[in-house]
């Protein structure tokens, strides 16, 4: 087979981090979302993320055999060792920006688990299938709302466009392939065999809501490799601010 | 959405589980129908509270006028033949 258990955490670290990052970013909403609804919306996504990068992240942990747990990883790794897509770790922006940040995203992450509910790995199939229902709920809201403010009034239409192209040249950086030896062992999927499912998902709901889809142009990657935005640093300043003042410290 | 800028008011109804009706349990703000219940599944079904959910625009609801009160509900006060209270329920029966 050729994958070790190293392999399978790196794996495990890069499907944790996308998670556990934009849990981190959608939380940023909590208290400040445009309705109660809407805050309650997004925290409820939020929640499911950093439940499936808990499961991620100590399963990894438990691989790896040194020692870290979810938390340890979550909290105690700066920027570079981080391997999340870019596209979670872009800023909120506006609603707008948000919704069409976790319309691409939650696409994307309900067809992968879709497919690693397959995995020859089954703790990491168990994960995924558990996953696949919180983001299809996630995927299926996100949608509704790319309609209601793309086919809305002409503000709402503007910045959910404007949204849309800003988060558009992070998209392919979710289709890179991971590491060939864990697709040859069955482990991880390439996402590649579901890009055609991908994009006839975004484009159906693109047309609904009477929105153009963005030109291609080159696409940002590297997050895979740990380099990253400027953002991700100040998100993780944030994040981990206690455990950087008080390290380890416990309830 | 209304002219004020706001969105519609819905009324939302939660069946806690199969067999048992659908409760008001309270309201969401929402662009439309389907808005709504995701609104209400949110807002009302985190803790695993139903298997179901209704949403009613509120303004469709017709409310008896506080006013009126006297005339529609005192005159049962004094009817409690009306209450089907007078025989044995077997315990086995859980919902009437």
């Amino acid at each position: 087979m050729g994958a070790d258990r190293k392999d399978i955490a790196r794996y495990a670290i890069s499907l944790g981090d996308d998670s556990l990052i934009l849990g981190q970013r959608l939380g940023e909403w909590c208290g400040h979302a445009p309705t109660l609804e809407i805050d309650l919306f997004l925290a409820n996504i939020a929640l499911d993320l950093i439940g499936q990068a808990t499961l991620l992240l100590d399963y990894a942990g438990t691989l790896e055999g040194e020692g870290r747990d979810g938390d340890k990883l979550a909290f105690h790794r700066d920027v570079l060792d981080f391997t999340n897509c870019l596209l979670v770790e872009q800023p909120n922006g506006d609603f707008g920006r948000t919704i069409a940040r976790q319309f691409l995203f939650s696409n994307f992450q309900l067809l992968l688990f879709q497919a690693l509910s397959n995995s020859t790995d089954a703790t990491i199939a168990g994960i995924a299938r558990k996953a696949a229902k919180e983001v299809a709920y996630h995927a299926r809201v996100a949608s509704e709302w790319m309609v209601r403010l793309g086919d809305g009034t002409e503000e709402s239409a503007q910045r959910v466009a404007e949204g849309l192209d800003w988060s558009w040249r992070f998209v392919d950086e979710l289709f890179e392939a991971p590491d060939a030896k864990l697709i040859e062992a069955g482990v991880a999927v390439d996402p590649a065999s579901f890009r055609p499912a991908f994009d006839a998902a975004i484009d159906a709901v693109l047309r609904d809501a009477c929105l153009a889809r963005p030109a291609d142009r080159r696409a940002t990657v590297g997050g895979r490799r740990g380099h990253h935005s400027e953002h991700l640093g100040h998100l993780l300043s944030q994040m981990q601010f206690l455990q950087r003042t008080y390290p380890d410290a416990r309830w | 959405m209304s002219s004020s800028g706001e969105f519609a008011l819905w009324e939302v109804f939660v069946r806690t589980r199969s067999g048992l009706n659908h409760r008001h349990v309270g309201s969401v703000h929402a662009a439309d129908a389907k808005m709504a219940i995701e609104a209400a599944r949110d807002t009302y079904t985190r803790r695993m509270e139903g298997i179901s959910l209704w949403v009613v625009p509120s303004a469709s609801i017709t409310a008896s006028d506080p006013g009126d009160a006297d005339a529609l509900f005192a005159p049962a006060e004094d009817k409690v033949y009306r209450h089907p209270t007078f025989y044995p329920i077997p315990d086995h029966i859980k919902n009437i």
